[in-house]
């Protein structure tokens, strides 16, 4: 799977506050949650942004509350994957169940600027920079994770995992 | 030679032995979800196919973030969780009048052991490790799947130890010591990693205290927070377990990847600036920051022992006129006590709102938001931009006692400024 966009970059620590804020968790809607992604990380983020593109950040991305919101608004709005430096620990469970592509690499973090067109090779881990020509390696997709998203996603994989006990 | 949290979880997955960095799937003995994190997990169960949950009497599901209900959206959610847990006959459903905020509940409840394997859809579920139990907080999808399932998979975590030596300064308290931490080793300072608490000033510490610390494993981004069990915890659990427990203790000679040590007298009565709780500064140094709101409660300090602290503070005091103060007590048993002890009078005598059980101000659902430019000093967890409601709002950390001493100053101030 080759994902292809267009990058927005955010900082370090980047909360599940800033990428879905809670005043809107009164639904789980993902259509709703989308219209409010990234609001508190900058306001404009909303409008601006086309369906496709990628999120380039820091360290520590999806830090905080547990919400599987935050993940389900940036994949309802369009969101195409995240990169960044290093993911909180819920976060990154999340993404995977959901079906968020995410990886983990300090290169493509540090020198990836906003505005680049990147493409993500997500069987090997492969990011070219195709603004800068440039090419930065991610994190290999541990074996397990793999197992899910080719089971579909948790709920998928532990339907199959109960048939298999029964 | 294992950790407190390799025995749980290597008991839990039926081994003798777990290695950190090791998958693993685990029986849970306690699922949770509130109003926000449940109507998903619900929804995904929906899909799993599965007729029915694995054991009704282990799947608590708490509406406590935006109830009392606050608006329409709110009830639908609430009203699924309402739903489901008739549907399935949960026994551990607790609508409002019965329900506290989740963290406090569970525990004053003997709902959550010693020796627990617990998951919850909400980040604070780590609060449990206080009773040295393994508990950590999960998404909704997990949730879902551990509800059919009765298991969840995880990766072993490394373990980290946190040593405090010798005696905690006057008025200081558990909540001095993890922002302390938090502030040492940053918020990503114990990413997936477990954060097992000792040393002298830990074993001296009540249980209250030890909630708190473990409740904030999570803003080092700790996957849990750990106390090994002592005396202090059978006090706690002995009368109140509503399950057979048992103690799991670390090996002397427990590998952790990293040892941390403090000297309590050097650590001051903490607070975090905004916008991330590792933003530590000695409350001394902020006495030029004027507060407009002060919150005292949450799942982090909403316990008796902090409303009793806060109210040592205000006792024939007065709220500052610029300073809106709300108290919420965590649970309805919280809230009944602190009325009998009388500290409802001191509070109302001082012109504090008392709120009923509720998550609201903490996360900027309700019941106290704040507007642009308002600053709150607040005894909850999280001081994110937009946390408490306007992007351009903030929110400072404290302990119960700093926080009340500043709604009598109407700036952030300590209690050796009233003669305390």
């Amino acid at each position: 799977m080759h994902l292809k966009g267009k990058v927005w970059k955010f900082g370090n620590d980047i909360d599940t506050d800033a990428i879905i804020p809670a005043r809107y968790l009164n639904t789980s809607d993902p259509k709703e949650l989308a219209k409010h992604v990234m609001e508190d990380a900058d306001k404009d983020f909303p409008s601006k942004m086309q369906a496709g593109d990628i999120i380039v950040a820091g360290k520590n991305f999806g830090c905080g509350s547990s919400r599987e919101h935050a993940p389900i608004a940036l994949k309802a709005a369009g969101i195409n994957a995240v990169i960044a430096r290093s993911f909180a620990r819920i976060f990154y469970r999340n993404a995977f169940n959901i079906g968020l592509p995410i990886f983990e690499s300090t290169d493509a973090s540090e020198h990836i600027q906003e505005g680049d067109a990147i493409e993500i090779d997500a069987g090997n881990g492969t990011v070219k920079n195709l603004s800068a020509g440039k090419e930065y390696s991610a994190k290999p997709i541990p074996p397990f994770m793999r197992e899910l998203i080719s089971a579909g996603g948790l709920i998928e994989w532990t339907k199959n995992k109960m048939k298999g006990a029964a | 030679m294992m950790t407190i949290t390799e025995k749980i979880l290597a008991a839990h997955a039926g081994k003798d032995e777990v290695v950190a960095g090791e998958l693993i799937n685990a029986k849970v003995d306690l699922v949770l979800a509130n109003d926000i994190t449940a109507p998903i997990s619900i929804t995904e169960f929906g899909k799993s196919g599965a007729a029915k949950v694995f054991d009704k009497d282990r799947i608590a599901l708490i509406p406590d973030h935006f109830t009392p209900q606050k608006d329409i959206k709110a009830a639908e959610q609430c009203k699924m969780l309402r739903e489901f847990s008739k549907k399935h006959q949960l026994s551990l459903y607790f609508e409002v009048g019965r329900m506290g905020i989740e963290h406090a509940l569970l525990p004053e409840q003997g709902i959550v052991v010693p020796g627990d394997l617990v998951i919850g859809a909400d980040s604070h579920t780590c609060t449990y490790g206080a009773l040295g139990a393994f508990a950590t907080g999960v998404g909704s999808t997990d949730v879902a799947a551990a509800m059919a399932s009765g298991e969840c998979w995880f990766k072993v975590p490394e373990s980290m130890k946190f040593i405090y030596y010798g005696k905690l300064n006057k008025w200081a308290s558990g909540k001095d010591l993890i922002l302390h931490t938090i502030g040492d080793i940053g918020v990503d300072g114990a990413l997936y990693r477990a954060m097992e608490f000792e040393g002298e000033a830990i074993s001296g510490l009540p249980m209250y205290g030890r909630l708190t610390m473990c409740n904030m494993a999570i803003e080092a981004g700790g996957k849990n927070g750990l106390i090994v069990p002592d005396t202090i915890t059978e006090e706690y659990v002995k009368g109140r377990a509503k399950r057979p427990y048992k103690f799991y203790y670390s090996d002397p000679k427990a590998s952790y990847v990293e040892v941390k040590e403090y000297d309590c007298s050097k650590i001051p009565l903490t607070v975090s600036c905004p916008h991330l709780p590792s933003n530590t500064k000695p409350a001394q140094e902020l006495s030029g920051v004027t507060v407009d709101q002060v919150v005292v409660g949450s799942c982090t300090n909403g316990r008796l022992e902090d409303l009793r602290e806060a109210a040592q503070i205000l006792k024939g005091r007065k709220v500052n006129p610029n300073v809106r103060m709300i108290i919420f007590p965590a649970t309805q048993l919280i809230y009944k006590q602190a009325m009998h002890e009388g500290l409802m009078d001191i509070f109302i005598d001082a012109e504090a709102v008392v709120s009923t059980p509720t998550c609201g101000p903490c996360l900027g659902g309700h019941m106290g938001i704040l507007a642009k430019g308002e600053r709150a000093i607040a005894t909850t967890n999280r001081n994110f931009v937009g946390r408490m409601g306007h992007p351009e709002s903030e929110v400072f950390l404290s302990n119960p006692a700093v926080a009340a001493a500043s709604a009598v100053l109407g700036r952030i101030g300590t209690p050796e400024e009233l003669g305390l």
